[in-house]
């Protein structure tokens, strides 16, 4: 037995029409995703060229990589040339320039840094190498905070004293109500991460409908992200606001409530650092006291207050949807996916790349 | 980077299930999804199942998309 397909085209063109339909009594909306995976999927399915001229998506800033602070980049790029010291990673992280330089630099001038698929690797791979200091750079939003955190227990249950944390998680729902308050956008409503809310929920949104903002989580098949424009599209022309489950094969109303408990109880809220956004208030996650031992930011005295973006780069302006990649000057210029500059070109899910490689379609 | 993928529970022992996706086994933590059982699909990310996939959820949605298809709101 094997799982359905969300990927009838004939279904699918139905429903574009349908949407095509209902948008014509609307004026000009935009509509927002955050999330990298949607940002690749919309651009594979040309769904811009697919739906009416008054139905604009933008990106918004979904994509962990692409926001994490250059410091954090810095950071691990001079502990990993530490003696005795190896840097562990996603994989996505290593092409990224930080203020100064990227880890894949830094790799190929002998600094010691590993690409692995997930932070319980890193826990393993710490217990069988006990003479070597690990570090894992926990960038993620709250689809892989649950796993830092079940890496962060093990480690701390198994009293690993090699290894740490760099921990940049961020929070998606302080992101959209800061994405609301910013004057200069105008979002008439949000196509909500998939994954993320599997793990929070749909009640972590609520927010939104006081703020006026019709929104709907939205799975990743082509079907699916039809069907979260259709919802958007139907709640704007009904004048209607609500956060809607389109993926509910996958997202419930309370999220996944153990992971919920699991983050909560390895992780507290902080204000932080967004690339190329700025300080965004209880956004972010940082260890609880409990586990400081296991954080590396205090191990090391790591501390990330500014940032810097590579002159010219225009990916804060990108991230918030103010502008299409293609609008910044560096763009397709000096600053492409086999040279990036700006780290909306590094991640293949960042916006810039993605609208590099399918035209913006 | 939030990639994550349903894959099917061939068994479980403890904490850890053994799954299958196209052929493939490998080895995933279930501690967040405690009622699954084999036979189950979970969405995993990074090692960690973090939701159960709901099947009948999945049937639900294709059929409302067909009836979404073939009706136009007034």
């Amino acid at each position: 037995m094997s799982l359905i397909n969300f990927t009838d085209t004939t279904l699918a063109h139905k429903l574009l029409e349908n949407i095509n339909t209902i948008a014509q009594k609307l004026n000009s909306v935009t509509i927002m995703e955050v999330c990298g995976t949607h940002t690749m999927e919309i651009g594979r399915l040309s769904l811009r060229s697919l739906l009416s001229k008054n139905i604009k998506l933008v990106s918004g800033p979904g994509c962990p990589v692409c926001v994490t602070p250059g410091e954090i980049i810095d950071a691990a790029g001079m502990l990993a040339r530490k003696k005795k010291v190896t840097v562990l990673s996603f994989g996505d992280m290593l092409r990224v320039p930080g203020n100064r330089t990227s880890l894949e630099d830094i790799q190929s001038k002998g600094g010691l840094i590993e690409a692995i698929t997930s932070p319980l690797q890193a826990v393993k791979i710490a217990i069988k190498n006990p003479d070597i200091n690990f570090i894992f750079i926990a960038a993620g939003f709250e689809t892989t905070a649950p796993v830092v955190a079940r890496s962060v227990i093990l480690a701390y249950e198994k009293k690993v004293k090699n290894l740490s944390f760099l921990v940049s998680l961020r929070i998606i729902p302080p992101a959209l109500d800061a994405l609301i308050s910013d004057k200069d956008l105008q979002i008439s409503g949000f196509m909500l991460p998939g994954h993320v809310s599997a793990v929070i929920g749909l009640n972590a949104y609520k927010n939104l409908i006081s703020r006026g903002k019709p929104a709907a989580v939205t799975g990743f098949e082509p079907l699916d992200i039809i069907n979260g424009v259709y919802s958007i599209i139907s709640m704007l022309a009904a004048d209607r606001v609500d956060v809607v489950n389109s993926y509910t094969r996958v997202v419930r109303e309370e999220g996944n409530p153990s992971a919920l408990k699991l983050i909560n109880d390895v992780f507290e809220p902080v204000d932080s650092l967004w690339r190329g956004i700025g300080m965004i208030p209880q956004s972010g996650l940082a260890l609880r006291e409990k586990y400081s031992s296991l954080d590396a930011m205090i191990r090391y005295s790591i501390s990330i207050e500014a940032e810097k973006m590579p002159d010219g780069c225009a990916c804060g302006d990108v991230l918030r949807g103010k502008i299409d990649p293609d609008k910044c000057k560096l763009f397709g210029k000096t600053c492409n996916p086999i040279s990036p500059r700006g780290p909306c070109m590094v991640s293949t899910e960042g916006s810039c790349a993605a609208y590099f490689r399918y035209g913006g379609r | 980077m939030c990639l994550a993928i349903p894959v099917r529970i061939t068994s479980i022992d403890d904490s850890i299930a053994e799954v299958e996706l196209n052929g493939l086994r490998t080895k995933v933590d279930i501690t967040l999804v405690p009622e699954v059982k084999p036979g189950d699909y979970v969405i995993i990310h990074a090692g960690l199942a973090i939701q159960r996939y709901d099947e009948e959820e999945a049937i639900k949605t294709i059929m409302l998309l067909k009836e979404l298809s073939n009706c136009i709101e007034e």
